[in-house]
């Protein structure tokens, strides 16, 4: 096993990338992500790999998009405003059907926003950022272990679904260093019959494309697609459960806003209030059948975002209404503090309103 | 246990070399730590912070609201975060910079020129590990060992050459 190491979340991001056997990196500096950037700038040329800084968001996910095709394993990132240019290329790999990995480390928003941590592009991420009916694989890190983890875990789930898959972290967790064991050096070996690699004259040739304009074969190729993605609803949701057993009050968070979440649920758990947390790992797949279990138990929920609320939505679609759902948040660059998040709790605890 | 430190001053004062230094030393004693900086235009000529945890359990939230220890080296640190230190906490003041007394009567305080100190030892720029000298010293926490391992991890390789004057530094403060 590796030795640990202190790593900044997005130097952990970029190392474990080129363990997983990513040697493609196109980006665009932004705030909080370039130290990722920088990483792959520094180690690429040094392994034989590619480090291109584009000219635009735009141009380096389609430079994303071209590598795909090629069945390699590449990736991207940027912070939301570029994230937000990158939208285009996304839905075309999508709709190509292409492994490829973006980071989205994410700051305030709309617009140029601020350049302080946020988690308002969960919509974005989690709904289809672009057009068309399409999905991420969208995993949200809460620490620099999981930085490293998850962006390998990404890279293996992309390549098994034939899809685009997203690292929806935020700039604490791209800033901050812990210690992280990384990931071991992987070989990779899926099979990629599909990619465009030089048919040798002994295949015909692959066509990577996201055209169709007979509907009746957009349309299958859509229903094929969401027959792919009922597969990952079911065996790809992944969760942490912190003190659920017992739980009348279950906080629902992820990223930052679960560390700060887990402060507050430890300290009501010591004023008496049977809190818990659920840890969406992915937020899609969102875990609807854990909190559709906890409903049947708890009192009720908070979501606590770093947002003006977008992944409650999902909390009260996959609990059915059936319980009150409250918000605590900060939005624009904010962190909802221990106490916050602790006061919601008590409230909801107490008795709140469906 | 857990301690929460909180580090404050100008930018340029090394606070986050000295929360890295801190928080190196953390890894090498296998204790669980976060790390986290003020990013952004605050970095430049204006206020600059960084958080270090450091626990023998899992660490929460990466973000000291309530420190255990602040480490003020300017007054614009001691105005904004004096008041959210946890009772029986401890205040570090570089007295060189900082005129005012705190006015908490309910924590420790340690008043240390470490401005003056490190140019008196011919180290101006190394105020900030005159105070880790002086945490070291009184903080249970952290101790003096594994010091020039973990300053050989935050000195850069370019560096080294660095290495005795950052030990000076500290235990200059260490001996104040």
């Amino acid at each position: 096993m590796s030795e640990k190491v202190l790593m900044k979340g997005n130097e952990a991001i970029a190392e474990a990338a080129i363990r997983a056997g990513c040697r493609h990196y196109f980006g665009y500096p932004i705030t909080p992500q370039t130290e990722l950037a920088a990483y792959m700038a520094k180690r690429m040329p040094k392994i034989g790999g590619t480090f291109l800084q584009a000219e635009s968001e735009i141009a380096a996910i389609n430079m994303v998009y071209g590598v795909a095709g090629t069945g390699k394993r590449v990736m991207t990132s940027s912070s939301s405003p570029g994230v937000s240019l990158k939208q285009e290329g996304i839905s075309y790999i999508a709709g190509a059907d292409l492994p490829a990995l973006i980071v989205n480390v994410q700051r305030g928003g709309p617009g140029l926003g601020g350049i302080q941590p946020s988690q308002s592009d969960y919509f974005q991420a989690t709904k289809g950022g672009g057009h068309g009916d399409y999905h991420l694989i969208v995993l949200t890190p809460a620490g620099v272990q999981e930085m490293a983890d998850l962006t390998a875990l990404a890279f293996d789930l992309a390549d098994k679904y034939r899809m685009p898959a997203m690292l929806l972290a935020d700039g604490t967790t791209g800033q901050m260093m812990e210690p992280v064991v990384l990931p071991e050096e992987q070989i990779h070996t899926v099979e990629k019959p599909w990619a465009v690699t030089g048919t040798g004259m002994k295949r015909p040739h692959n066509i990577i494309n996201s055209l169709y304009l007979k509907p009746e074969e957009l349309e299958e190729m859509n229903f094929a697609r969401f027959r792919r993605y009922a597969e990952i609803e079911e065996n790809e949701v992944r969760y942490e459960s912190f003190l659920m057993e017992d739980a009348d009050v279950c906080v629902v968070a992820f990223g930052i806003a679960a560390r700060v979440s887990k402060n507050a649920v430890v300290a009501a758990r010591a004023e008496g209030i049977k809190a818990g947390l659920i840890r969406p790992i992915t937020v899609w797949p969102f875990p609807k059948k854990a909190l559709a279990c906890a409903a049947d138990k708890v009192k009720g929920f908070v979501s606590v975002e770093l947002s003006m609320g977008q992944m409650i939505e999902d909390v009260v679609l996959a609990t059915g209404n059936r319980r009150p759902v409250m918000l605590c948040n900060r939005a624009g660059g904010m962190i909802p503090t221990p106490d916050g998040v602790l006061d919601s709790i008590r409230k909801m605890n107490g008795g709140a309103e469906l | 246990m857990t301690t929460q430190i909180l580090i404050a001053g100008f930018g340029g004062q090394g606070v986050l070399f000295a929360g890295k230094f801190l928080a190196y030393k953390g890894l090498l004693e296998d204790r669980q730590l976060s790390w986290l900086p003020s990013y952004g235009p605050e970095m430049r000529g204006g206020t600059a912070n960084c958080s270090v945890i450091l626990s023998d359990d899992p660490v929460g939230s990466p973000i000291v609201s309530k420190p255990d220890v602040l480490i003020a080296m300017n007054l614009p640190s001691l105005d904004k975060y004096e008041n959210d230190v946890v009772p029986g906490g401890e205040i570090y003041v570089d007295s060189t910079l900082i005129a005012r007394k705190v006015a908490r009567t309910d924590v420790k305080v340690y008043y240390v020129p470490s401005t003056q100190l490190a140019k008196d030892i011919g180290a101006p720029t190394l105020a900030n590990m005159v105070m880790v000298g002086k945490l070291l010293k009184e903080n249970a926490a952290v101790s003096y060992d594994n010091l020039e391992a973990a300053l050989k991890k935050v000195v850069s390789a370019r560096h080294q050459d660095l290495m005795e004057i950052n030990l000076k530094a500290i235990n200059t403060g260490y001996n104040y």
